[in-house]
């Protein structure tokens, strides 16, 4: 298969600002400069971009409590995000959402939802506008492994598969629900099958592969764009860092990151395919990974320094009019 | 002007406002109903109490949209298709089914603009059927308005006639903001006047359904129809009732309340939701914040017990507030005299 290289250091560019980001973040809250719970994406950034990848402005995600790397892959701003996070004026939520809840309609962005299985209802609300006013465009809920239990969730696969919606349903499957790994809290079931059990195509596939996640929501894009119905994804990755950052990681053997790091990072298997597959060249990898490294330097230093919401912002949205 | 019952009512608000506004759609358990039958596609509902009757035929099922029994899904979707450009009215058949959805309500819909630093509008519809007094028992007959008020972000209203029941949902599909609109099952069959063609009634703005010196009544829902029946006997003996429908619990209009209780200096609280944290202890509160300089008396609520609604049709019966109730209620204000110190 071949695959525009356009699209391809596009997708590594918004790879590199995940990694690039979430690693700074993770010195930042150590550093005690980052307001409240923040969730990082390190070791799953495969999937938010191979899946969005194939989305355009227009189609629309839910997000998650871990959704800093949806927000990037989907092409949020990362200045606004960042004053988002930092909780100052001028972010994507008037820095009234914070970590949890940055959205961007601009984008398509439905918010990161800070409630598990909060987010598929709400994706399923879009996939039915898309339908309601006869577009192509698609929605795509992001859900964990954790998620996938909630009833929410089993809602969604319902209601989507009996309006026939354009809707994906993107799992991702890291290994951990908060501190309780899968091979307990999923009872022995198989994601993938239970969402195939509502009767739509669902695959799984190697989540720290950026082509194989790619190539996977393209076939459920396309096959919703056709309005042929929603299908599912199964993602297996692995989630670097503890449910929050600031987790001790009890539950985890003390060598298990380290050996995923060495065996599946998403970043050097994306690289080392770009440059010995897909002829590109290892300087303009090189070139992007400097550009984002001060857009972030720059972006972070930027937020801090913002001003803070004033008193006003407290009470103003609550309602349009009251 | 025509008479009109406040089933009527909701079904001609609905259906003016789907033909005005292509972005307004249903969705809701069986508001068409019949698919998947062996009968074949026939309109076997149109809503479990006919509201929606005939909708199909006009609007398509593309915008009137019969989905699975999934609570959360519905009022999900309902603010998913709201944020991304429709004006979804979802039902949710029972207020009492509330406990099965209510974080789409509480965190999602009604923190959305806030969270998004106002950067959407939120225009959804709940519709739904709240109420005692048919032994539906005591998963379908609860009165939650009171919890929903208490959610910043939400809208809650309350018709208790047909001209309030078309005027209110009229401003409800046309509000930008998450509405729950709170039917009165018991009040379905009530006949009344309702203007013809487009009739808004604003939020915010109660409705003084009788006029007094004596006392104030504050009643919500159908406990509007016994506060009147009670004003009016009432008002043979001399007794003159004031009685305020608020109409919205949130917005609440607290001037024209407390405008009254300056008049009257007597007040009763009349509710069909719990006693604690209620509307009733609500109203009561904002007297005696407000207004206590003016009170002649105690307040007085009457409300059901801080029981679930029990099925035994005179339990039920007991359980609810009745026009004996609400008389005694005035009759005591009226003889007591509040002690004061100082």
């Amino acid at each position: 298969m071949t695959y525009d290289p356009v699209m391809l250091l596009d997708a590594y560019r918004r790879m590199r600002a995940i990694r690039e980001f979430e690693e700074r973040m993770r010195r930042e809250v150590q550093m005690g400069t980052v307001p409240g719970f923040v969730h990082l994406y390190c070791g799953q950034e495969a999937i938010g971009v191979g899946a969005c990848m194939n989305l355009r402005d227009t189609d629309y995600i839910g997000s998650t409590h871990r959704g800093h790397g949806h927000c990037i892959a989907k092409g949020c701003d990362i200045g606004e995000m960042l004053l988002e996070i930092y909780c100052k004026q001028g972010g994507l939520c008037n820095g009234k959402g914070g970590s949890m809840h940055i959205a961007d309609l601009r984008k398509g962005m439905l918010g990161a939802n800070a409630i598990v299985g909060g987010a598929p209802p709400i994706a399923v609300g879009a996939a039915l506008t898309q339908k309601t006013l006869g577009t192509d465009g698609v929605a795509m809920a992001f859900i964990g492994d954790g998620a996938s239990n909630q009833g929410t969730v089993a809602e969604s696969l319902t209601m989507a598969a009996v309006l026939k919606l354009p809707m994906i349903f993107m799992y991702e499957n890291n290994g951990y629900a908060e501190f309780t790994g899968t091979s307990y809290h999923l009872g022995g079931a198989d994601i993938a099958k239970r969402a195939a059990a509502f009767g739509m195509p669902a695959e799984k596939v190697d989540g720290t592969d950026f082509f194989a996640v790619y190539d996977a929501v393209g076939r459920a894009v396309a096959r919703a764009r056709k309005g042929e119905g929603p299908s599912a994804v199964e993602a297996f990755a692995y989630r670097w860092y503890g449910h929050f950052e600031g987790d001790m990681q009890k539950y985890r053997d003390s060598k298990e990151v380290e050996r995923l790091r060495a065996s599946s990072d998403p970043m050097i298997k994306f690289s080392t395919a770009l440059t010995q597959n897909h002829g590109i060249d290892a300087e303009e990898l090189r070139e992007i990974d400097e550009e984002i490294s001060e857009l972030i330097e720059d972006k972070v230093n930027a937020a801090k320094a913002a001003p803070k919401p004033t008193s006003e912002a407290l009470y103003s949205d609550v309602y349009g009019s009251y | 002007m025509a008479i009109k019952t406040y089933r009527e009512a909701i079904t001609e608000a609905l259906q003016g406002e789907m033909r005005r506004d292509s972005r307004v759609i249903i969705l809701g358990e069986d508001v068409v109903g019949g698919l998947g039958g062996t009968a074949g596609e026939v309109e076997a509902a149109g809503g479990t109490f006919g509201v929606t009757a005939g909708f199909a035929a006009e609007f398509g099922r593309r915008r009137v949209i019969d989905t699975p029994i999934t609570e959360s899904a519905i009022v999900g979707a309902a603010n998913g298709a709201a944020l991304t450009g429709l004006r979804p009215v979802a039902e949710v058949m029972f207020m009492d089914f509330i406990g099965v959805c209510l974080d789409q309500i509480l965190n999602q819909q009604a923190k959305f603009r806030y969270m998004f630093g106002g950067k959407c509008s939120v225009p959804v519809v709940i519709r739904t059927l709240m109420g005692a007094g048919f032994g539906a028992g005591p998963q379908h007959s609860q009165s939650l308005h009171a919890l929903l008020t208490a959610i910043p972000g939400l809208k809650v209203v309350l018709p208790s006639s047909p001209a309030d029941a078309k005027g209110l949902l009229t401003t409800a599909i046309r509000d930008d903001d998450p509405v729950i609109f709170c039917e009165h099952k018991v009040l379905y069959g009530e006949s009344g006047e309702v203007p013809d063609g487009e009739y808004l009634v604003p939020f915010g703005e109660a409705n003084i359904t009788r006029r007094g010196n004596h006392v104030t009544i504050v009643a919500f829902s159908r406990m509007v129809l016994l506060a009147n029946k009670v004003a009016d006997k009432l008002a043979k003996e001399g007794i003159s009732v004031e009685v305020i429908d608020p109409r919205t619990t949130s917005p609440l209009d607290r001037d024209s309340i407390l405008e009254s209780v300056e008049k009257t200096g007597r007040l009763v609280v009349v509710d069909e939701g719990d006693p604690y944290c209620g509307m009733a202890s609500e109203i009561a509160s904002l007297a005696a914040c407000e207004a206590l300089d003016a009170l002649k008396a105690p307040v007085q609520k009457v409300t059901p017990p801080h029981t679930p609604v029990p099925a035994t049709p005179h339990l039920e019966q007991e359980w609810l507030p009745s026009p004996d109730k609400i008389e005694r209620a005035v009759r005591t204000v009226l003889g007591a005299k509040l002690a004061r110190t100082g």
